[in-house]
This record gives structure tokens, sequence and C-alpha cells, in this order.
């Protein structure tokens, strides 16, 4: 066990763990921080989606030990004080959801893509989102609320 | 007339305690507090004086949306605006909840007249109370938006400031209370989003995987890979001591596939500690690694006419070389794949179990805990959580069982049991997979005169008893629409346990029938629109043979035929290589046809450009959660159809992860739109009905586009390519 220092939604934690820990199960086990999901363990789904130093990685397949100096955002570091990003605000208003257990993965992704292109063509959205499954299939509902959520 | 309010109170302190901390900031001192002045008429409803009113929502929430669309139900009838309720998932007690369970689509067929009821009971309840208030009659009283109106003095009291007096009065019989008028609805039938979204987009703990309690454990279950193997020998020592783990130890189970299978059980700091521990576990096994898929296959393939066992025989099936169409399909199993892999949290204390389950049916959980654990059932306590995905797969209690023996063997500390993805699809209970050896005929006139099915598919060790979902009923389509027809079954035993998914049976037989409809449509040189129309024939409800079973409505059958023809264009002259198929199916009480539009490369590289659904499920409760449940539903079938396959060989299931099972993604979604018909009829459900359509649909409009019939399923594994 090894003691690390994060930087996680602009907080500093400490957490003792294996080093080859994933930050998914960081996140999940230690420091309470459960909006990041795990479905496969092997950079396949896209569930646990995060951003270090605002690029989207997948925490199941990062090691704790690989994490550094850089910043973790997860899904409960969106919002500023209680106030949605505009992604959040379009996923609830065109109702994407049906389980909701992909979603925070595919918002943490799509919150890179906007960060990265302010106005994403459907050929974008395709080429950043095609790692995210959502068993539930609600893909035209999340590539309408990326484009509504470019769009304000 | 004591006795409801005695009954109610009773029940206030049963909830509160089972509740306990699982309920958002609801404690028993607070529950107390409120329980003293709250009206709460039923198990459903809740306002206190202050008029705050929850509502409790039922069933499990899988993503079918019953969260939101059942406490609609009774807000409607309540006349509450949608945004002053709360709602709250139900503790898990049927004797107040009636049935608690997602599965089968029926939560709004069955529970559509009751909730109203609920919602009824407690309007008219506040009515009276108002009334009395006022010393005036009721019935110039009436309820609106949260308030009673007295109409002729335009005197207004709120639900909360009636709360203390109505929960004097005695509670009405609920079949006694007058429903509101449907064309006076004002919150069913509208887009109301899921009431757990805020808390989904901020990732809030909501999940069976997300539950937490005081000095929680994690623990991974090892099973063997060929289902019921027995531990013969595992290395709990060496286990014990790798960095993370707390304990080891062998279940010796119940070695039966709906009991608790035997495995080793490891307990760690977290969950990544389990896991490393459980991928380093020296076990060996005692199993018959024999079963194969392909030995399976070369056999049913060889299944001939006459040989299987009868299933229904109509008129006279006869099927002379001359004029006879044959053809041969096959379907996979397929695995439920559901995102949030199967977990469960529990603690056992004091002979007593309490757990936070992620399932779709606790009652089988609880009945399997007994059976396995010999724990009385009133000594175990579920609470339900979102459930991230079900589509059948969480109707079985198998994880519950596991996590129970777990939590029993480290009695007084509480465990959370997570499956990793590859034991998720290893050790699911199956869609089976299934092939069937059609033969039919059409006359001069280009009518279906004689069809026949002999259809293989798999018993659990049986050559007598269908799996689970594995069945062809002797009412499925045609029958009763074909004047001469023969249906024939075969069963292979196996060891491979099956179970419901997504449209049980109809998710596999609708794609084989409507190809083969299809192909006699062809036959009979017909618009595949039309022959179905002609299938159907009449404007007529089809009675269930034997009076058992739904009816079939041909004349809504036909009405979303039309509808979706409409809408989709059909009947437009397309470019070779692109093409447009048709498929109907009923299923759950629900009506469903879909028109695909797809593009095939002369390389056979499939795209599907649209999928658009008619369906008649009588009117909607939610319509943006009706329109997602259809959206999705298409979009899972087409998923299914063209990736999915799930193989055994020697015992075990080959697929470990999502490169091996694969789910459709984004750049692979078709534009989807949905329509529904106006209908009269009660409503039913939608979590399912629109799946069974979609595949053949899509199947048919590959032949449309290419000339090439697929007769087998996935369609990744397809030659499509044409000249």
């Amino acid at each position: 066990m090894k003691t690390f220092s994060l930087q996680v939604n602009g907080q500093p934690r400490t957490v003792e763990v294996a080093e080859d820990t994933p930050l998914l199960w960081v996140l999940r086990d230690h420091l309470d921080l459960v909006g990041t999901k795990f479905g496969c363990g092997m950079s396949l789904c896209g569930a646990c989606t995060v951003h270090l130093d605002g690029q989207a990685v997948r925490a199941c397949v990062t090691p704790v030990s690989a994490v550094g100096e850089r910043k973790v955002v997860t899904i409960e570091g969106l919002a500023t004080n209680g106030k949605f990003t505009a992604l959040q605000q379009a996923w609830c208003d065109l109702d994407v959801a049906q389980c909701g257990y992909c979603q925070a993965g595919q918002i943490m992704c799509a919150t890179a893509l906007l960060n990265e292109k302010a106005n994403p063509t459907d050929e974008d959205i395709d080429l950043a989102m095609s790692g995210n499954l959502c068993r539930c299939a609600t893909y035209t509902r999340i590539r309408k609320a990326i484009h509504t959520a470019a769009s304000k | 007339m004591n006795t409801p309010i005695l009954d109610r109170r009773g029940f206030f302190r049963v909830t509160a305690l089972a509740s306990g901390g699982f309920l958002l900031g609801w404690n028993a001192e607070a529950a107390e507090e409120a329980t003293a002045a709250a009206f709460s008429p039923n198990a459903f409803i809740r306002i206190t004086p202050e008029g705050l009113v929850t509502i409790l929502a039922k069933n499990p929430e899988v993503g079918q949306g019953v969260k939101t669309s059942l406490p609609m139900i009774i807000a409607e009838e309540l006349e509450i605006p949608w945004e002053k309720v709360t709602v709250e998932q139900a503790p898990v007690n049927q004797a107040a909840f009636g049935q608690q369970m997602a599965g089968g689509s029926m939560s709004t067929p069955n529970n559509y007249d009751r909730l109203r009821r609920m919602g009824a009971i407690a309007r008219t309840m506040l009515v009276e109370a108002a009334a009395k208030e006022w010393g005036v009659p009721a019935d110039e009283c009436e309820a609106m938006a949260g308030e009673v109106i007295h109409k002729p003095s335009g005197k207004k009291l709120a639900y909360g400031a009636l709360a203390a007096a109505a929960s004097k009065l005695p509670v009405p019989d609920e079949r006694s209370v007058k429903l509101k008028k449907v064309e006076d609805f004002k919150l069913l039938g509208k887009r109301i989003g899921g009431v757990d979204n805020p808390k989904i987009v901020t990732g809030q703990p909501l999940f069976g995987i997300d539950q937490k309690q005081p000095g929680l454990k994690h623990a991974a279950y090892v099973r063997c890979p060929v289902f019921t193997g027995k531990v013969k020998d595992a290395d709990l020592d060496a286990v014990k001591k790798l960095p993370g783990v707390t304990d080891a130890f062998v279940i010796e189970g119940t070695g039966d596939h709906y009991g608790l299978l035997p495995g080793v059980a490891i307990i760690a700091i977290d969950t990544w500690s389990a896991f490393k521990a459980k991928d380093a576990l020296k076990v060996s096994w005692e199993a018959e690694a024999k079963e194969s898929f392909a030995e399976h296959a070369k056999k049913a393939a060889e299944a001939k006419p006459g040989e299987g066992k009868e299933i229904r025989k109509t008129g006279e099936p006869e099927f002379p070389d001359d004029g006879t169409i044959t053809a041969a399909y096959h379907y996979p199993h397929l695995s439920h794949a559901n995102l949030e892999p199967q977990n469960c949290t529990a603690v056992f204390k004091d002979g007593a179990i309490e757990m936070w389950a992620p399932t779709q049916n606790p009652g089988s959980g609880i009945d399997g805990i007994s059976r396995a654990l010999k724990i009385p059932k009133e000594k175990i306590t579920v609470h339900m959580t979102r459930i991230g995905g079900g589509f059948g797969r969480r109707l079985m209690g198998d994880f519950m069982v596991e996590c129970a023996a777990i939590a029993q063997k480290l009695n007084g500390t509480p465990v959370k049991l997570t499956w990793t993805r590859d034991q998720d699809l290893g050790h699911d209970y199956y869609r089976a997979g299934g092939w069937h050896h059609f033969r039919g005929r059409v006359d001069d006139a280009g009518k279906l005169v004689a069809w026949a099915d002999h259809f293989v598919t798999f018993g659990l060790n049986s050559d007598d008893r269908p799996g689970n979902g594995a069945d062809l009923g002797g009412d499925e389509f045609p029958s009763r629409f074909v004047p001469n027809l023969f249906l024939e079954r075969t069963i292979f035993p196996s060891n491979t346990p099956l179970g419901w998914w997504r449209a049980p049976g109809s998710c596999a037989l609708a794609w084989a029938i409507q190809s083969f409809v299809d192909e006699m449509a062809h036959a009979a040189k017909k618009d595949p629109l039309e022959f179905r129309l002609e299938l159907l024939g009449e404007d007529r409800e089809v009675p269930p043979s034997g009076g058992r079973g739904a009816p079939y409505n041909a004349t809504r059958m036909k009405g979303v035929l039309k509808l979706v023809a409409e809408k989709s264009g059909w009947g437009e002259k397309l470019e070779k290589g692109r093409g447009r198929g048709i498929a109907f199916h009923f299923s759950h009480l629900g009506y469903v046809a879909v028109v695909a539009d797809v593009t095939v490369s002369k390389d056979g590289k499939l795209k599907v450009n649209k999928l658009t659904a008619g369906v008649d499920v009588g009117p909607i409760m939610n319509l943006s959660g009706a329109e997602n449940q259809v959206e999705g539903s298409m979009i899972d079938g087409l998923s299914a159809a063209w990736f999915q396959e799930i193989t055994v060989e020697q015992g075990a299931v080959q697929q470990k992860n999502f490169h091996e099972y694969r789910l459709l993604t984004m750049k692979d979604a078709p534009q989807v739109e949905v329509h529904f018909a106006k209908s009269d009829f009660p409503p039913t459900g939608l979590g399912e009905p629109a799946l069974p359509p979609t595949a053949p649909a899509i199947t048919n409009a590959i032949f449309a586009a290419t000339g090439k019939r697929v007769r087998s399923l996935p369609l990744a594994k397809q030659d499509l390519s044409w000249t």
C-alpha cells in the first residue's frame, strides 16, 4: 500500500492504496465518488470516463500511480454551486437517460468534446462518442443533447 | 371506522423502520413526527401539513421509466401539479403495494387502474375535509392543482392545510371513488423528464453498485466457468496473504442453476484488491466440461419435418415438393449484458439479513435466500435501488443469494459483492438460441394457405421442457391466421442456464417468423405490406385458442402497419443497394410494426439509415419515456441482431468482454422515429414490444436492397455483398 495525493474536483485528497489500483476504484471505494461507473474494466465501454487535465480518460485502466499532478474531474465536479453545465441541462431537458448507468461517462466524454470543438458535427460526435456504450441505446438523444448544449 | 386510521399509522411505523437511511433525508425521528399529522390514506401517498406531497414509486426502476410514470398516474388523480411532487422509491412490502417487480412490460397494465384509485381516494378525502371545514356540501367543492376550491364562494384551502383533517376521515373503498375523465387529464400523456435525471447527470449514488454501509468490505466471488461445477480445491491461504485481502472461503452452494452456485468468496478492503485476488486464486473444479454449441448447431441443422413433438395442427397442412417454399433460420444465444454488472450489498446480523439490491424482482431474491441459506423470509429485508439495466437478467436472484451467503459468513460486517464483466457474460441466464425449419405454401391468388415450423430449442438438462423463454406457443403468429398449420418442436438438453431476455420468446421468434412471412410474400409476388394486411384479414379480434392467453386484435395490428407505412414512405422506389423492410409483432399486449431503411454497399457494408415504428399500446402515460422505450428497443433489437452471439464450448461461455460481445455504438445508431396510434384500449407496457419486429424489418430491408435473404444471426457474420 502506498499513499497518493490527488487533486479531485478542486480538492486535495489523499488515499492509501495499492499502486496499481485503477483511478476508478480509488474514486468509488476510497473517495466516495461513485458517479464514475464500472462497466468493463478494459476501457471498452466508457462508463468510467473522467477528465485528467481536461482530457477524457478511462479511469478503469488508469492506475492511480499514473495520475501524478494532473487534475482529476469527475461527474460530481462538473456543476458549479449547483448550477448545471449546458450538457447536464440538455441531458435533463431532453430526458436522455433510461437506466442512466452510462450517462456520467457519456457526459464526461461529451464535455471533453465540446471543450475541444464548440460546435461538433455529427461525424465529430461519432468519433468522440463511439467508445461509450449505452445498453439502453439512447444514442439519438445523446447526439441531440450534445447539439443542443453546443448551440447554447 | 377507526380501523383504517390505525392501519395507516401502523403501516407508517413499518415503513419508517424498514426504509432506514435508504430514503434520502428520512430518519426515524422525522418519520414519527411527520406521521403525527401527515395525511396518508394509503401506502402510496403522504401529504404533510407543510404541503409536501410525496408519492412512492412501487416498482423497480430498470430504465423503463416506471419511477416516473407510475407516480404520474397517482398525481393525475390526486390533482397535484407534478412540480410539487417528490417521488421516493417504495420499500419492498407487497402486502401494501401489491406485486413489486419489473417484468413482462406489466407495470402499466397491472397498475393503471389501481393507482388512479389510490390518487382518487386521497383527492376525495381532501375535498371532504375542506367541505367539512367550510360546512358546505362536498359536491360544491373541487380539487384543483393542489388545492380544494369551494366553487360558489371561491374559498380555497391548500392540501397541506387539509392534511390533518383529512387524516381523521374514514378511507373510502377504492372501488367507490370517482375517477377523472380521461379528457380532463393534465399530466398523463405529456412529456415528463425522469425523476432521477438531476441525480443521474451529477453522479449521485443511486444504483446498486453505489451503495455504502459503515465498515463496508468488498467481495469477489469465483464460480466454476462450467455451469454448476463444484470447488475441488482452492488455495485459500495464498489468497489471504495478498494485499488488501481480509478473508477468503469456499461456499458449497446448492449446486443447481437457480440456487447458489458453489464458489470461492474473497473479501477485501476495496473492489480492486478483491478482483486482483480473484485472478490470482489457484482453484480446481469438479465439472463436466462437455457441452458444445457447435455440436448442437450441427445436429439442429439436420432436423427433419415430422421428427419433432407436435405443438399444434390446424386443418390439413400438406407440403408437396411442387410449390412448397422451405427455409431454415437460426439465431444464437444472447446475454443480457447489463452495463451495471451484477452486484449486491448486504449485512447479516442477529439472524436477519438486510440488503440493497439492483433487482427487478425482490421476491425471487428473497425466496432464493430463504431456500439456500435457511433464513426465514420475514428476516430478509430488501431495499430496491435504481438498476443499471434489467432486460430480464435481474428477474433472477442469484447475485442476491451469493451476497447473502457471503454476508452470513461475515456475520455483522456489511459487504458488497461485485461481478466482473467476464463473470457477468459467463454466468448469465441466456436468451436461448434456436432453429426454425419452415415450410410454406401460397395459392394461385397469392394467399398463404399452409405454414409449418419445426422449432429446435433448448431445455435445461431436459428434452421435454423448454428452458425459460425458449418456447413456441401454439398461438404464435401466423397460427389462427392461416387455415393449415403444423408446429412441432425438438428440445436439446443443455446445461446452459436460460432465461428471460427482453421480450422473451418474441425477441427471437418474431425475427424468424416475420422473415419467412416476407419470403412467402415474395413467393406470392405481392408487396410485403399488402401481403401482411391480407394475412391479418378482416377487422376483428381473434380469441386465444382454448380461452387462455391474450386475444389478437387484427384491426389494431393493421392499424399500426398502415401507420408506419404512411410515415416511412413505404412503396417509394429506391436504387439498388438501398431497401426498406417491414415487420410486425404482437407481444406484451402491444401492437408494433417497424419499417427499416437500410443501405448495403456492394462489398457488403451495412448502414441502417432509419427505423420507424407504429405503436398501439393504448393511451400513453409519459410521452417522453414512451418514445425513449421504443427508440431504445429498436436500436437494442438492431444491436443484438447485428453483433451479438454467446457460444458455449467445453461447457463454458467463450465471450469475456465487450470486444467479444459487441453492443452497437453511436456511429452505427440509425435515425429513429416513433408514431403512436391514437387508441382508447386500456394502456399497456412499452419496455419490450417494439424490440421483436425490429430485427426482421432490418433483414427484410436487406433483402429488398440486395436480394440476399439473411437466415442466420448475427448479421456481422453474414456476407451481405452483392453485384
